[in-house]
């Protein structure tokens, strides 16, 4: 042994771990906090953004309403996506000729044609059939309703949202069912489970963890395009502000009202993912997001230490 | 007419006639014909690609066969005989018929979302409508069975190779099953982990189960076996005691087929 390479191992018994430096990542940190600040001086101290304006509209009632018509719209709308968007993802799966054409047809038809245009086909419908007779069939009993009555612009907006998601739906629950492994569907059908049990229990909770992070995507996006609602009948939340500011003329304080709004739905929708994630993610181990696996700086020592012994 | 044939009326759980299955244009078992009796141990052996995997998965109707006839419990499984047509049937009815019979798989199936105990449990409760505590006490059991009482909380992806295969094991036992189905259970384990796994087995075969066993444990075979059925080309090639087959093959196929683990051995 060298000298040299004696005097290095002295120091080595019991050595002080200490964590990598990242000078660059610091660095780029501080320019990015330092434009920030600036950024949110200047818009701060700039009197045309009305920050009163601001501050007094962000409660207003005819606002919160927008928000709670536009949270209600994009819940109900996903949900109702999400039913109908397992329903064409389990038939385009099925060895049936003629689930899948149906199928196929679906997401062909609503996949495209623009969203805009179904919402104000929907609207619009009564100018196709002014009037719906529902009736039993092979009887004398029917009643006639006016479309205009039963088709209201909130109905129309469901409509028109929920059958356009679910054939996005369609596709990620299919990429999801496809991720799992066709094993264990046969091990599930093998113990006498039926195919709808095998999908239900067995398939679907392990495909969710595939399904969920694109299908939190949708439903941002889906919140966001909400506000197309303003042309077929408004009450969400960038109509009523628009209605605001096209009396008060107060455009960009309004539109930082709506945006400060999104911004909190939208966290909202994004904490709520991430727990879902962590639900379904059992079983995978590290998987699940903000739980990271970290060994413990304990342990670590202790086997160290047990090595160095040995050593 | 409906066939009404109860479960236990024939002595033979497992009846196979001329049975034929393609894929496309590719022939994989060809006029296959065995029938297996109650309470026995049956290995079929062979290279891989003669058919004995597809043989199996036909018996629990994973795979549709071709041509020819599978009776599992008097029924035909997959099917409903009225006259001379068999119907083929779904849901329900099927999955009845599928439960008759256990299946563990070379690379286990357990339901990664679930842990041992919720992989046991599962079906008895969601099938066969056992109430969950019940269930619970059976699964604990089993689990003791296949020396895994420790590990009934643990999800597969903490458990070795060896243990995954045993819960499934213990999973495929759970739902009471007529005939168990092994489809090269040892295949995909470590070398040290084959021999818990075959221990196990061997249990299973002494407590009386009806077994079919996929396998190239030769020597599992030769020792826990009644009768040995030695598979090449999508056809049986010889048949018998564990003792003449192995020991003494008559067949060319057979031979060198055996010749290969011999030399290894």
């Amino acid at each position: 042994m060298t000298q040299a390479a004696a005097a290095n191992s002295a120091y080595i018994g019991n050595p002080v771990y200490a964590p990598r430096r990242h000078p660059v990542q610091l660095a780029i940190g501080l320019a990015v906090l330092a434009f920030l600040v600036l950024i949110g001086k200047s818009l701060f101290d700039n009197k045309n953004m009305q920050w009163d304006v601001v501050a007094q509209y962000l409660f207003d009632a005819h606002v919160l309403n927008g928000v709670l018509v536009t949270l209600g719209l994009t819940v109900l709308c996903q949900i109702l996506a999400t039913i109908l968007g397992v329903v064409v993802a389990v038939m385009r799966l099925s060895d049936s000729r003629v689930m899948i054409p149906i199928a196929v047809g679906y997401l062909w038809f609503f996949r495209g044609t623009p969203l805009l245009v179904q919402l104000i086909f929907w609207y619009n419908i009564a100018a196709l059939f002014p009037h719906l007779v529902l009736g039993v069939p092979f009887t004398e009993y029917y009643q006639v309703i006016s479309t205009n009555t039963l088709i209201s612009g909130f109905t129309a907006a469901v409509l028109g949202f929920s059958l356009h998601e679910a054939a996005y739906m369609a596709e990620i629950v299919r990429a999801g069912i496809l991720s799992v492994n066709k094993g264990q569907k046969e091990a599930a059908l093998s113990t006498g489970m039926t195919e709808a049990q095998a999908m239900w229990r067995i398939v679907l909770p392990q495909a969710m963890r595939v399904i969920i992070p694109p299908t939190g995507n949708q439903a941002i996006n889906l919140l966001k395009a909400t506000s197309l609602v303003a042309f077929i009948s408004g009450g969400d939340l960038l109509s009523n502000v628009t209605d605001i500011y096209s009396v008060n003329f107060a455009i960009i304080p309004l539109l930082v009202v709506a945006s400060i709004w999104y911004l909190v739905l939208v966290t909202v929708a994004t904490i709520g993912q991430t727990y879902l994630e962590r639900a379904f993610g059992r079983g995978y181990g590290n998987s699940a997001p903000g739980k990271p696996k970290k060994p413990q700086i304990d342990e670590l020592s202790d086997a160290r230490n047990a090595v160095s012994e040995n050593l | 007419m409906q066939e009404t044939l109860s479960p236990k009326t024939s002595d033979h759980p497992v009846e196979i006639n001329s049975l034929v299955k393609a894929f496309g244009a590719q022939v994989v078992l060809d006029g296959i014909s065995l029938n297996v009796k109650a309470g026995e141990v049956l290995a079929i052996i062979g290279p891989s690609g003669s058919g004995k995997s597809t043989l199996l998965r036909c018996v629990n109707h994973l795979e549709k066969p071709t041509g020819g006839t599978i009776r599992v419990c008097g029924d035909y499984i997959g099917y409903r005989r009225k006259g001379n047509v068999l119907r083929e049937i779904g849901g329900r009815e099927l999955a009845r018929q599928r439960a008759r019979t256990g299946m563990v798989f070379q690379n286990f199936n357990l339901y990664s979302h679930k842990t041992a105990l919720e992989n046991i449990i599962e079906s008895p409760v969601h099938v066969r409508g056992v109430d969950v505590k019940t269930a619970k006490a059976r699964a604990h059991a089993l689990l003791e069975r296949v020396g895994l009482a420790d590990r009934a909380d643990a999800y597969p992806a903490q458990l070795s190779g060896g243990q995954q295969q045993r819960v499934a094991i213990a999973r495929a036992l759970a739902g009471e099953p007529e005939v168990m189905l092994f489809d090269e259970p040892t295949s995909a384990l470590d070398p040290e982990l084959v021999g818990e796994v075959l221990t196990v087995m061997r249990e299973i075969a002494e407590s009386g189960m009806t077994m079919i066993v996929v396998t190239h444990e030769i020597q599992f075979a030769h020792d826990v076996c009644n009768r040995v059925v030695f598979m090449a080309d999508g056809k049986i090639v010889e048949e018998g005691a564990p003792g003449d087959v192995l020991d003494n093959p008559q067949a060319e196929r057979t031979q060198a087929f055996l010749g290969r683990f011999n030399a290894r051995a």
